[in-house]
């Protein structure tokens, strides 16, 4: 349930959903995403959930922050049915050239690498949001050994296909992006296919993800 | 085959068309885009004869320098921009703010923004370009909307599909005014930051970076110190959103903005102000001002009406 919901700025709510971030909790803030989505309400310009949170920005000339608050308090949120946890396997090659911060996770995690690896390709990973660029997965979540802080300085550019992990979640650069996660490897499949309007993303909030380790060779042959 | 098509001779720094952005897209990453400055946009389609939400091209500093070949249309530049029409030998001076007879052969010349950011160019018809999204607002970090995403380029042409029937000149009589004062409503991690850190915030002078763009504008100034934590569980982004990173210098976000971000937000910049804070260039000075929400929301249906009025003078 949402426990709050605030103003951000004169024209978004801000739905908060309690303070910890675990499946549960996300699970509402999708049920709460997809119900919204379903009643096509007027004035709504976007809907960004994220792991316990919801933004619903609207358009100031159609509605305001008090009468939407209103509607959305009021809202019957139905047990959606579609959130079926689609799987999706990703294939990654851990060649050197694609894990960039391997060497500095061994050090920081104090983990050989080949642990590091086997502990994140038997995981299997939830898909708590997608954003911050087109189609990236947040998913989670890493063994608490497993959690490494963003690098110090962010990478101006990180190659489209890596895998990174921070903290206790793992993600994949949809394409080539600033940013600032331990890149372990990389991923020849398309994530986000901007060709496609309907289903652009592979991954959904709710999805179910596992990883796979593929050689250099299966790498390059992978989009034959 | 088309004949009415401008050729692009000089693509300018960052060119690209937009119309009024794309909605519903921020749960899988895609912002909004749209035309930064939104009213002079809207003045533009209006000045050229056009429905309000057709694209237009946006520049920025050093603007295109394009060629026409084809039948009469009529152009017009928003903004606070300095260009030149040449017509065979003859060079006319360009204003803002009204339209031009274009005929064949003509060069439009957009020399550069004065003490501004965004300028618009309008054309008086349809041109031909891709829909993504129901928009064709450029992104050029996902490639997304006309031109497969991409900005504009020396050599490229921008067909002509249908050119307006009416050659109407058009004229307003408006000026862009600038401000220093940006109206902010507290964000949702205010009390993040120290005493010292919101006095800050609200009392000094803030510099706009030389690092800002379609994305966000950075700002350098005294430093914001946070008291609680530096990250916040990654959240939703809307655009004039500040956020503070360690580092203590607020970002300010804007239309092609990531839609999801982990630092904490001390602010959001009013909706009434926004289209006059993208014009600021770098090196602009900038203070904020602690506004409630019922005031900011006055504000806005004041600028919206003004926005309309002008538009109802052309």
């Amino acid at each position: 349930m949402i426990k709050n919901i605030l103003n951000l700025g004169d024209a978004a709510l801000y739905c908060d959903f309690g303070r910890d971030v675990n499946k549960e909790t996300n699970i509402q803030v999708i049920r709460y995403f997809k119900s919204i989505q379903n009643e096509n309400i007027e004035g709504i310009n976007n809907l960004t959930p994220s792991y316990n949170k919801l933004i619903i920005s609207f358009d100031l000339k159609k509605t305001n922050f008090k009468d939407l608050k209103n509607t959305i308090e009021n809202l019957t949120v139905t047990n959606i049915k579609d959130l079926k946890n689609k799987k999706v396997e990703i294939p990654v090659c851990t060649q050197e050239k694609f894990s960039l911060d391997i060497k500095r996770l061994e050090r920081i995690l104090s983990i050989s690498r080949e642990n590091i690896y086997r502990n994140f390709f038997n995981k299997e990973f939830f898909c708590y949001m997608t954003g911050f660029i087109a189609g990236m997965p947040f998913l989670g979540d890493l063994d608490s050994n497993m959690r490494a802080k963003r690098l110090e300085t962010p990478r101006v550019k990180v190659p489209k296909g890596s895998v990174g992990l921070t903290e206790q979640f793992a993600n994949i650069y949809t394409y080539e992006s600033p940013g600032g996660w331990n890149i372990i490897g990389n991923s020849p499949l398309n994530i986000f296919d901007n060709s496609k309007e309907k289903d652009p993303n592979l991954i959904n909030p709710g999805d179910l993800i596992t990883f796979k380790e593929i050689t250099e060779d299966q790498y390059h042959n992978y989009n034959d | 085959m088309t004949k009415n098509y401008f050729e692009i001779v000089r693509a300018g720094i960052n060119t690209t068309f937009q119309d009024q952005g794309r909605n519903n897209l921020y749960h899988i990453g895609i912002p909004f885009s749209g035309a930064m400055d939104n009213r002079n946009f809207l003045l533009v389609n209006k000045l050229v004869g056009n429905k309000l939400d057709q694209p237009v091209i946006e520049f920025a500093y050093q603007g295109p320098l394009f060629k026409y070949y084809g039948d009469k249309i009529n152009i017009a530049i928003t903004g606070d921009v300095y260009f030149k029409i040449k017509r065979n030998e003859i060079i006319i001076d360009g204003k803002c703010y009204q339209t031009f007879n274009i005929q064949n052969g003509d060069e439009i010349d957009i020399i550069s923004t004065n003490k501004s950011v965004y300028g618009y160019l309008g054309i008086g018809g349809q041109i031909d370009l891709k829909y993504q999204w129901s928009s064709c607002s450029i992104n050029t970090k996902a490639n997304i909307g006309a031109n497969n995403g991409k900005k504009f380029e020396v050599n490229q042409k921008i067909n002509i599909l249908k050119i307006n029937e009416n050659l109407n000149n058009n004229k307003l009589d408006y000026i862009n005014t600038k401000i220093e004062n940006i109206r902010v409503i507290k964000g949702t991690n205010f009390n993040y930051f120290s005493d010292e850190g919101k006095k800050f915030f609200f009392e000094k002078e803030f510099i706009v970076s030389k690092l800002s763009d379609r994305m966000g504008m950075r700002l350098e100034g005294p430093k914001i110190e946070n008291i609680v934590d530096t990250n916040i569980k990654s959240e939703g982004l809307i655009k004039g959103v500040i956020q503070v990173p360690a580092d203590g210098n607020p970002i300010i976000m804007l239309s092609d903005h990531g839609t999801i971000g982990g630092y904490p937000k001390i602010g959001v910049v009013i909706s009434a102000d926004y289209d006059k804070l993208v014009q600021l260039t770098p090196g602009s000075k900038i203070k904020f001002k602690e506004i409630e929400l019922s005031s900011a929301e006055t504000l806005f249906k004041l600028y919206d009406l003004e926005t309309q009025n002008l538009i109802s003078q052309i």
